[in-house]
């Protein structure tokens, strides 16, 4: 036991298997994804057909990306709840920035979204870790006092469409040449989901941030820097709830005051469905965009057979609550596994 | 009594000079004066015991090393020169690493990354490198003699595995000065001597290793030289060679302790728990013994081997598959922790601040936990009676706090308790299961605990021990019974009970059947 030799096949085995039980959480996303797409093309041929899946992957893009920032914020063991809020200021004040200067670059429209939502991710973050108080009031405060402050701004008139450049508006309805199922905006997503899962992976501070999670006293005590990570984190889920405005107003060409409203949750619920633990310090932003793929599949699913939208929120839930036995399952087999191999380990 | 450092470390020869200096560090928490005379002097190449009951300072001691408190006044000198550490990742720059009772990992990151953390070798464009990681990582755990493999996630690391994941984390950082604070608190006798192996080869690699247990024969085991503390302050430096269990001790409480294991014979009566073919698939198979009154009778075996668990089935918090237990000739039904306590058993159970305490919840509270049922009057629970009940334990226990309304987090390890037992104790029952009844307690709390198990058998109750710790076993115990692998193996009688017929049953080498 105290001999060094080569790695022994059971441990490489074991650590092997654990991997494959990671990615089986994707994986199982992915087959239940082709299940629902599936049996409701087979029940309503018109589910495969060019605008019904143009329609699935715009409308799971906003979430997606939604749950790629939520997944930093809940990774180290924190939750965002303003996001929805976040997106319906930053789709509103895009749009009053092009009513006013119809002729500026659509460009700016990102960098205008992006700028407003961190600095609501930066107060977050701010609260959060200056004050140590716990980020879902913060939030909870920060998703109310946004709503209402964008009320206040909105005065109850609507952005239309003819306000808003028509370049602008392409990126939420054109397709790439020669696939017609597939948005532009559902491409911008997927490039954001791949850079933002090769840094988690790859970087530093992007493993600082799961070690925060998993741990964070340990974290404090390894001398990693937790508030600035933290409050990183913030940054980026409010930075990519901005530009979710600057999409949501793309893709809707229209925005009153209540853009974005209760997205929270359906972005929480995604993260969570695409195995994200919700108490920190594992999961990865990949399995939350299929999460988001799959809640949306299955409310767009559940519409073209005809099922009434209340049903859309009881599989929601039913969803869930599947995910987190699932998470439970596998705990505890790991840990049974590990108590079993412990022991025998002990008696050697 | 009290040699002043100075005095000690003249003592030494002069060529080799101290890697490690602390004099006179003072630390105060409010106006609780944690630490007075924090000092201690530590040497490249030796392992060094740090001695002291709860509440002696030597926590305080290690945080101040450790970068986690900054000292009020006195000096810190590492290789001569001067220091402050204005946070652990000065401590660690400084090449002192700290490794805590409770290993401090990531569970979702790999080994490699738990060594790593913070500081992962990288490659181009500032990615980290894992293929690296993982090769340093197995280094250095060749350097200590060990195998864990890397890519493994930390979670589910036996203790033992986990330190030695921090000890890797320590080498990492070319750490001269490993604090080890209370590790072998959790460990079995053989990962207790896997620990010592790797700690003697970082003494023989030139690190400075401070060791700190309450249990004195591991001092005996690996250190050369021992620092005791008491109150606050520094009392002595000396060679282990030339110091007794006795000496330490009374060092340590600065009085005479009465005996650590004060064990009055009784004559045991009937029989109150039967326990027959009691199995739990996969976990215990077929233990059968029996308890009877004004007895004490200790559960044995390595850490895992299902004693605990036996116990958590008795008292009907785990399913039990087949066999049956009896108390007072009655048929105890399973899965009730309810019906074991009507029936009159106790489980105290090992791990107080998971599952003996409410940590936040008032000290009288705690202790009325058990008793709600004989405290409430028409469905209201009589505060005054609770409070009556709390302080009249206190008393009886000697528990050393503040206010009884205080949480009983602010008390020490040894009140905590004492405070689990109280509220067993407050039910009034004839049967008590006590799973490690000292762990992590210091040894004037234990003495009194063990004087209050002698009480209790004299009172006629029926005392079931389990205790991971030989001493206490062979002190307290008037039977031995051995698990081995979820099975009985061997039953001694407490005349024939040593430290070897215990540890060969306990191991398979041997089958000693006395009984």
């Amino acid at each position: 036991m105290t001999v060094l030799d080569q790695p022994s096949p059971a441990t490489s085995v074991l650590a092997r298997r654990g991997d494959v039980l990671l990615r089986a959480r994707e994986l199982g996303i992915c087959l239940a994804i082709v299940i629902v797409f599936g049996l409701t093309t087979l029940k309503n041929s018109g589910f495969a057909g060019v605008l019904s899946v143009q329609q699935l992957l715009t409308g799971a893009s906003l979430f997606a990306l939604l749950a790629v920032g939520e997944t930093m914020v809940i990774v180290t063991r924190n939750v965002d709840l303003s996001v929805g809020s976040v997106l319906g200021l930053s789709a509103y004040l895009v749009g009053d920035y092009f009513k006013h200067n119809p002729h500026a670059p659509i460009v700016m429209g990102f960098v205008i979204g992006i700028a407003i939502g961190a600095l609501v991710g930066a107060i977050n973050g701010a609260v959060t870790t200056l004050f140590r108080v716990p980020s879902l009031v913060v939030t909870l405060a920060a998703l109310y006092i946004v709503r209402g402050f964008l009320a206040h701004v909105v005065n109850g008139r609507r952005i239309e469409s003819d306000s808003i450049p028509e370049a602008f508006q392409k990126i939420g309805y054109k397709t790439v040449p020669g696939i017609d199922r597939l948005p532009w905006l559902a491409v911008l997503v997927i490039v954001v989901v791949a850079v933002v899962a090769y840094t988690m992976k790859s970087f530093r501070w992007a493993r600082d941030v799961y070690a925060i999670g998993s741990n964070p006293d340990a974290a404090a005590l390894a001398g990693l820097p937790v508030a600035r990570r933290v409050f990183t984190a913030f940054v980026i889920s409010g930075a990519l709830a901005g530009l979710g405005g600057a999409l949501f107003l793309a893709e809707f060409a229209t925005v009153d005051a209540s853009g974005g409203t209760g997205y929270e949750l359906q972005v929480v619920s995604a993260v969570v469905v695409g195995g994200v633990a919700i108490f920190g310090g594992s999961g990865t932003v990949f399995g939350a965009a299929l999460g988001a793929l799959l809640l949306n599949m299955i409310n767009q699913a559940l519409g073209a057979l005809g099922v009434s939208s209340f049903w859309t929120y009881a599989v929601a839930g039913a969803l869930l609550l599947i995910a987190i036995a699932f998470d439970r399952w596998v705990g505890l087999r790991v840990a049974l596994r590990q108590r079993t191999g412990a022991g025998g380990a002990h008696v050697v | 009594m009290t040699t002043p450092p100075d005095s000690a470390e003249a003592d030494q020869p002069v060529p080799p000079a101290p890697v490690l200096v602390l004099e006179r560090a003072v630390k105060s928490f409010g106006a609780v004066h944690a630490l007075e005379d924090g000092s201690v002097t530590l040497y490249a190449g030796e392992a060094h015991a740090l001695l002291g009951e709860n509440g002696a300072g030597k926590s305080t001691l290690v945080k101040i090393l450790a970068g986690v408190h900054q000292p009020e006044s006195g000096r810190l000198l590492i290789d001569g020169e001067p220091v402050t550490f204005a946070g652990p990742a000065a401590s660690r720059a400084a090449g002192v690493s700290i490794i805590y009772q409770e290993p401090t990992l990531f569970p979702d990151l790999t080994v490699a990354e738990n060594i790593f953390v913070g500081r992962q070798p990288l490659r181009g464009g500032r990615r980290v490198d894992p293929a690296d990681m993982s090769r340093r990582a197995r280094e250095i755990f060749a350097r200590l003699g060990v195998h864990i493999d890397p890519a493994r996630p930390a979670r589910g690391l036996s203790v033992a595995d986990q330190q030695i994941v921090e000890i890797a984390k320590a080498l990492s950082f070319n750490a001269r000065v490993i604090v080890m604070d209370e590790p072998t608190a959790a460990l079995t006798l053989v990962e207790v001597d896997r620990l010592f192996e790797v700690a003697r080869t970082l003494c023989s690699q030139g690190a400075a290793v401070l060791f700190i247990s309450h249990r004195l024969e591991e001092v005996f085991a690996l250190c050369q030289r021992a620092t005791i503390m008491r109150d606050g302050r520094f009392v002595r430096t000396d060679l282990v060679a030339d110091l007794t269990i006795d000496d330490i001790i009374r060092s340590m409480v600065g009085r005479d302790l009465a005996a650590l294991f004060p064990k009055s014979d009784t004559a045991p009566g009937e029989v109150l728990l039967k326990v027959d073919r009691l199995t739990r698939e996969g976990v215990f198979t077929d233990v059968s013994f029996s308890v009877r009154r004004g007895e004490i009778v200790a559960l044995a075996g390595l850490v895992g081997a299902g004693r605990s668990e036996v116990a958590r089935a008795i008292f009907g918090i785990d399913r039990r598959d087949a066999g049956t237990v009896e108390v007072r000739g009655k048929a105890l039904p399973g899965s009730s922790p309810r019906a074991a306590m009507a029936a009159g058993v106790a489980l105290v159970p090992e791990d107080r601040r998971q599952q003996g305490l409410v940590m936040e919840m008032a000290i009288d509270h705690n202790v009325a936990l058990a008793s709600l049922d004989n405290l409430q009057e028409h469905g209201l629970i009589r505060r005054s009676k609770e409070q009556l009940l709390a302080s009249d334990w206190a008393t009886r226990l000697q528990l050393k706090y503040g206010r009884v309304q205080s949480p009983v987090s602010t008390l020490s390890g040894g009140n905590q308790q004492k405070v689990v037992l109280a509220k067993w104790l407050a039910r009034g029952p004839q049967v008590l299961i006590i799973d490690e009844p000292t762990r992590g307690i210091d040894v004037g709390t234990k003495a009194e605990v063990h004087r209050l198990l002698d009480e209790l058998v004299a009172q006629g109750v029926a005392v079931l021990m389990i205790s991971s710790e030989l001493p206490e076993v062979l002190g307290m115990a008037d039977r031995v019974l051995v698990i081995r692998e979820g099975r009985l193996v061997a039953e001694i009688a407490r005349a024939d009970a040593d430290e070897d017929s215990i540890m060969r049953a306990a191991t398979g080498q041997l089958a000693v059947t006395s009984a």
